[in-house]
């Protein structure tokens, strides 16, 4: 009795690095990615370099999770941005339904123009989401590859 | 909450390790980490004060295989285990797949045992789940101290269900693996049932 799996398709994978591209350019950030809100990474675009995106994307959800809870403690439903500024590397989260946009960015770039940005990107992501979200319950009933799944497949993974 | 990328072709899955406050949640992941080989395995944060107590939560993700040609990553979670950090736990459980209960075999840790799981239901329950129904591993650990509760006393005072159960001595790596293969191969046998 878990969730439904998000199930993301290629199509839409490649719909979402196109509005990140787009966001990162216009926005002259460093890198730009979107997190489920539970914490796994969906899309990145940017310098990621050595960049530790498995974590940041863990970071990020227990980030907004714990500002969240904050929230419902003093009557908010939540907190819909977060922005950390360092001396050179600043991030900006935004909550896009079930999802987080982060953008991380230095000194070409600005907080204000920052959000200008996400704001209409985020619109474009929500629309893609909600069409995820919408196939995945649609889809995860009769899924080939999780139907396909055997004992043997499932052992084989711890037979070494 | 499954992850299933068919661009990347990954399957992510979320397994959060319960237990009352110095039970082992960290030595399991500390262990799990240290015995993977560096391609498997990405960064563990711990999140911990001062003196090492997990203060929110730690985490590791974790490659198993693959299976139908999709890589398979687990994300380890564990909670911090003291009773005044109820509301991180509850939010760390959000999107779970599955739950290990690191019980403390100890004799004087009975009571702290009882208490966290109870605990574990009712945050279950807060967020939309049913301990008797998801992908669940109950593990006994401590077993190589003095002061340890029988293991079938243990089991008639905190098995649940019908979930498998696991002697473990976390620090040396006993039953830390079976545990977590236990768990992992219940997520993905709960994931093809969906």
């Amino acid at each position: 009795m878990t969730d439904t799996p998000i199930i993301m398709r290629e199509q839409q994978y490649g719909r979402i690095i196109a509005v990140l591209s787009k966001l990162r350019l216009d926005s002259f950030a460093r890198v730009v990615f979107l997190v489920d809100k539970n914490g796994q990474e969906i899309a990145v675009q940017g310098e990621v370099g050595g960049l530790d995106t498995t974590s940041l994307a863990s970071l990020a959800a227990g980030n907004v999770a714990a500002t969240g809870g904050m929230a419902k403690l003093i009557g908010e439903k939540e907190f819909p941005t977060l922005s950390h500024e360092g001396e050179r590397e600043s991030i900006h989260i935004c909550i896009i339904g079930r999802t987080l946009l982060v953008v991380v960015f230095d000194d070409r770039s600005s907080l204000g123009l920052v959000k200008l940005r996400v704001k209409q990107a985020s619109r474009e992501l929500a629309t893609i989401f909600e069409e995820i979200t919408r196939e995945s319950e649609q889809t995860a009933q009769d899924n080939p590859l999780l139907a396909g799944i055997t004992d043997d497949d499932i052992d084989s993974l711890f037979s070494s | 909450m499954t992850f299933i990328n068919y661009a990347s072709r990954e399957i992510n899955c979320k397994i959060v390790y319960y237990g009352p406050g110095l039970c082992g949640k960290t030595t399991n992941l500390q262990y799990i980490y240290d015995s993977t080989a560096p391609t498997a395995k990405g960064k563990l944060i711990s999140l911990a004060t001062e003196t090492d107590r997990t203060l929110f939560f730690d985490f590791m993700p974790l490659e198993l295989g693959t299976v139908r040609g999709f890589k398979t990553r687990f994300h380890l979670y564990t909670v911090p285990g003291q009773v005044f950090y109820d509301a991180s736990r509850k939010l760390i459980l959000k999107g779970v797949d599955g739950v290990v209960f690191v019980a403390d075999s100890q004799e004087e840790r009975m009571d702290a045992n009882i208490e966290s799981l109870f605990n574990l239901e009712e945050n279950l329950k807060s967020n939309g789940y049913d301990l008797t129904k998801i992908p669940y591993v109950l593990q006994l650990n401590k077993r190589d101290l003095p002061n340890v509760v029988p293991v079938p006393d243990l089991v008639t005072e905190l098995r649940r269900r019908d979930e498998p159960v696991h002697e473990a001595v976390a620090a040396t790596g006993t039953g830390v693996f079976d545990t977590l293969k236990s768990i992992a191969k219940l997520v993905l046998t709960e994931l093809r049932k969906s």
